[in-house]
């Protein structure tokens, strides 16, 4: 199957030529962040994760969202579903594979990770994290690749996928579970110390993911001869109306709790965030760009008028996908490290040396997500023909 | 033996009569070549030249200081020449996670476990001892971006 | 060659355990294992629960300067204000980034953030509190690291295994008291005067106060206790004789976030 890779139009080569030089340009930052030292990034004592880790995050929802496509169809007989599984899973598998190379690409000493498998560590959250991480990326590979396979040669899927399926869905939510509660169990850090972590990553993950698979759908149709089917899109879009406005909503609670029990340990951070404190303000306008921009794009979508014409569809879509961004990929960490633990504020932004080998880990997650959604594309073309 | 093409998922027509012929030859044996090039290149630069065995010095103050009867290493020579990369894992281990910093060997003699202490204090000269057996077979331990030799540090103070 | 695919690999799978699990065979039965002992050193200082009381009452700035400068100088501390070569030399932001202390002073809104009165003493207001990792009895920094690279000992302090360390910073975001320092440079063209008796770092890793683990297995008290001039009282909380127990039970103290449930073993008299 993966011979369909090797074969496409010069867009396609074109498409991985530009994948694979930004890929470069990232490795090439990364082997001098390898000899000088994580010094080259923004991060600092005070803020001790930064831009990697808030890009990982946002990808583990990114993955975690493939669920909203396998459940309704292997669980639900939603038959409509059928033709976008793949496409689903294949993100995932890009997904993770992103979230795992940010992991490696932030840690200080990546030659010593296996020591976390030599001295397993179970009362930690990260030691999951990767366990359910490479999990995961396992089963989508597996799973996608073989029903794939059985769609070619138009056989049903042998009994042991069907299994795997069925236990890839609570894992996705368990991936993002497990990610929210790094955040979620640290008694110092105000910001991220609320039970509605992992609802609030979960509904944006589920806002975000299934906005990126209707770009990337649409995309389909427009450069391919498959078409993953308007039906399908339209159920996308319905999933990501109803999580972006259950995202809101959480959003809108946590304000609530913190703003009207004044507690300052969980306060300063949100003013921090959104006013600025003591002149240090650098987020302010990405996050009422972000909270704004996703409520109104939530209200938006629910209006059946705005799903159903695709162009405003792709916009709007587009926009829950940047202001998710900004608030798991930007504000997230800052928020949580800004104050500090002992109230004072270093503020934090990424170099251009960190912002090039985080693109080059995108354009890896991308090259790889181009090169298999060739393959089932072409399988699907094949087998429709 | 039937010229029927057999697969799992049962009988396929009948198996195709192709010429024998081996395509692309030029290029197979280039790569072959080409390859068979990039195996043995470390070994190229080195054929023909002598590279002396490695002569660890230990005629360190230190060790002069010590009567010939006592010029012995915390362990036997041949020991220490086998197991010494085990044995100071096994004193790190000692040390930082059981807080254990004393050495008694079979002879009962005590030493404190200790690289830069113990081991630098007799062996302080890193590149004439240490270097050339690691040089030799090209092993990098990577002790010394922590670890401190005394060696370097008397050469600092000189420079500064 | 009639060997089908199937039993080709049993027996690849089979030859490659045996020829593993032959390996290690050989080395449980070879020659050379010596009967030598590891042990504590007979002058190291021992207790069950270690604790430290900071006398505020007698600790001026210059001496909690003093006491700093102590623990860094025999730590390899490195200064990143001081490069050896000075076309070294760094940005303010970037000192303020890369800045690595175990120990240092803040005055009471930063160490007690939450706590200050608006018409509090003065004096206490200005005072500079010395700060340091606290070697919680309940430590969230030892909960979280993936590698037991940080680990609490039975005598209750919280170390460092730099050799383990992975450089995933969990423990950093998991301290509440901002204790943990990493390695975001190389360290040694900072440290202008190297103490040959302790290692230095290196890039990757993170590293905090040890409580001098180092010293007290050679029976000396902690540098900034001795640095301190009598202001820092460290001790055996399980001990009743101690100075620290002694110090406790006679004057009130406070300690750094108690309502987190860290449990913290640094006590302050103010």
């Amino acid at each position: 199957m993966l011979e369909n890779a090797f074969t496409g139009t010069k867009r396609y080569y074109g498409l991985l030529a530009i994948l694979a030089g930004l890929f470069a340009l990232g490795f090439f930052f990364y082997l001098k962040q390898l000899t000088t030292g994580l010094g080259i990034t923004g991060m600092g004592r005070d803020v001790s994760w930064g831009f990697y880790i808030a890009q990982f995050t946002y990808l583990v929802g990114v993955a975690a969202s493939a669920v909203m496509v396998v459940l309704p169809y292997y669980l639900h007989n939603y038959k409509a579903f059928g033709r976008v599984t793949i496409l689903g899973e294949f993100l995932a598998v890009s997904a993770v594979i992103m979230c795992v190379t940010f992991v490696m690409v932030d840690m200080g000493r990546p030659d010593r990770v296996l020591n976390v498998f030599k001295y397993p560590t179970p009362n930690s959250v990260m030691f999951w994290d990767i366990i359910v991480l490479n999990v995961y990326l396992l089963l989508n590979i597996l799973i996608g690749w073989n029903v794939l396979e059985c769609e070619r040669h138009d056989v049903p899927p042998p009994g042991w996928v069907k299994f795997l399926i069925y236990v890839s869905i609570p894992w996705a939510i368990s991936i993002h579970t497990v990610t929210a509660f790094l955040y979620a169990g640290l008694p110092g850090r105000g910001y991220w110390l609320t039970a509605i972590m992992a609802p609030r990553f979960l509904s944006s993950a589920f806002a975000a993911g299934p906005s990126l698979l209707v770009l990337l759908c649409l995309l389909v149709r427009k450069y391919t001869r498959f078409d993953p089917g308007r039906d399908q899109i339209q159920s996308l879009a319905k999933i990501v109306t109803y999580a972006t406005l259950i995202n809101v909503f959480f959003f809108f609670c946590e304000v609530f709790t913190v703003f009207y029990s004044q507690i300052p340990d969980h306060l300063m951070h949100f003013q921090y965030l959104f006013w600025g404190v003591d002149g240090f303000g650098r987020l302010v306008p990405f996050m009422w760009f972000s909270i704004i921009g996703m409520t109104i794009a939530a209200l938006l979508l629910v209006n059946p008028k705005f799903r159903r014409d695709e162009t405003t569809l792709a916009a709007l879509c587009g926009m829950v996908i940047i202001t998710t961004w900004i608030d798991k990929g930007l504000g997230l960490m800052t928020g949580g490290f800004v104050p500090n633990p002992l109230e004072k504020i270093t503020e934090y932004w990424p170099t251009v040396p960190e912002a090039l080998i985080a693109l080059g880990v995108w354009a890896l997650g991308f090259l790889i997500l181009t090169i298999l959604y060739k393959v089932a594309v072409s399988i699907k073309e094949e087998v429709r023909a | 033996m039937e010229d029927k093409y057999q697969n799992e998922f049962g009988g396929f027509a009948e198996k195709p009569k192709v010429p024998k012929k081996f395509y692309d030859l030029k290029y197979i044996l280039l790569g072959l070549a080409i390859f068979f090039g990039l195996v043995i290149s470390p070994i190229l630069p080195n054929l023909g030249k002598i590279v002396a065995a490695p002569s660890p010095k230990l005629d360190t103050p230190a060790i002069q200081k010590l009567a010939e009867k006592e010029r012995q290493c915390v362990m036997p020579t041949p020991y220490m020449r086998a197991n010494h990369m085990q044995m100071l894992i096994d004193w790190r281990e000692a040390v930082v996670r059981n807080g254990n910093r004393e050495f008694i060997n079979p002879e009962g003699k005590k030493f404190t476990v200790s690289l830069s202490n113990t081991c630098m204090e007799c062996h302080s000269n890193k590149t004439q001892f240490c270097d050339q057996c690691h040089n030799f077979v090209a092993v990098t331990p990577n002790c010394w971006g922590c670890h401190l030799d005394k060696e370097q540090k008397v050469a600092q103070g000189g420079a500064k | 060659m009639g060997i089908d695919r199937r039993d080709f690999i049993k027996l690849a799978g089979l030859s490659t355990l045996l020829g593993l699990g032959g390996n290690s065979a050989l080395e449980l039965l070879r020659p050379g294992q010596v009967a030598a002992a590891l042990e504590a050193k007979p002058e190291a200082l021992t207790a069950k629960r270690w604790a430290m009381v900071v006398d505020m009452r007698q600790l001026d700035e210059q001496t909690a300067q003093k006491c700093s400068a102590a623990c860094h100088q025999v730590h390899n501390v490195p200064d990143f204000g001081n490069p050896i070569d000075p076309a070294m030399k760094i940005s303010d932001a970037e000192k303020v980034r890369w800045e690595i202390k175990w120990i240092w002073t803040a005055p009471y809104d930063n160490a007690f953030p939450g706590d200050e009165q608006e018409y509090m003493d003065e004096k206490v207001k200005d005072l500079k509190f010395l700060l340091l990792c606290n070697h919680c009895d309940n430590p969230p920094c030892v909960r979280v690291c993936p590698t037991k690279a940080t680990f609490r000992r039975e005598d209750g302090i919280v170390m460092m295994d730099m050799h383990r360390c992975i450089g995933c910073r969990f423990c950093m975001a998991a301290c509440p008291f901002s204790a943990r320092s990493f390695n975001w440079k190389d360290p040694r063209p900072y440290i202008k005067k190297e103490f040959p008796d302790y290692p230095t770092r290196e890039i990757g890793v993170v590293e905090k106060c040890t409580f001098c683990n180092e010293r007290l297995a050679k029976g000396l008290m902690p540098a900034c206790v001795v640095a301190s001039q009598g202001a820092l009282a460290f001790g055996d909380l399980s001990d009743p004789k101690s100075k620290v127990r002694e110090l406790l039970g006679s004057t009130f103290t406070i300690r750094r976030k108690p309502f987190l449930g860290t449990n913290p073993q640094v006590y302050y008299i103010v």
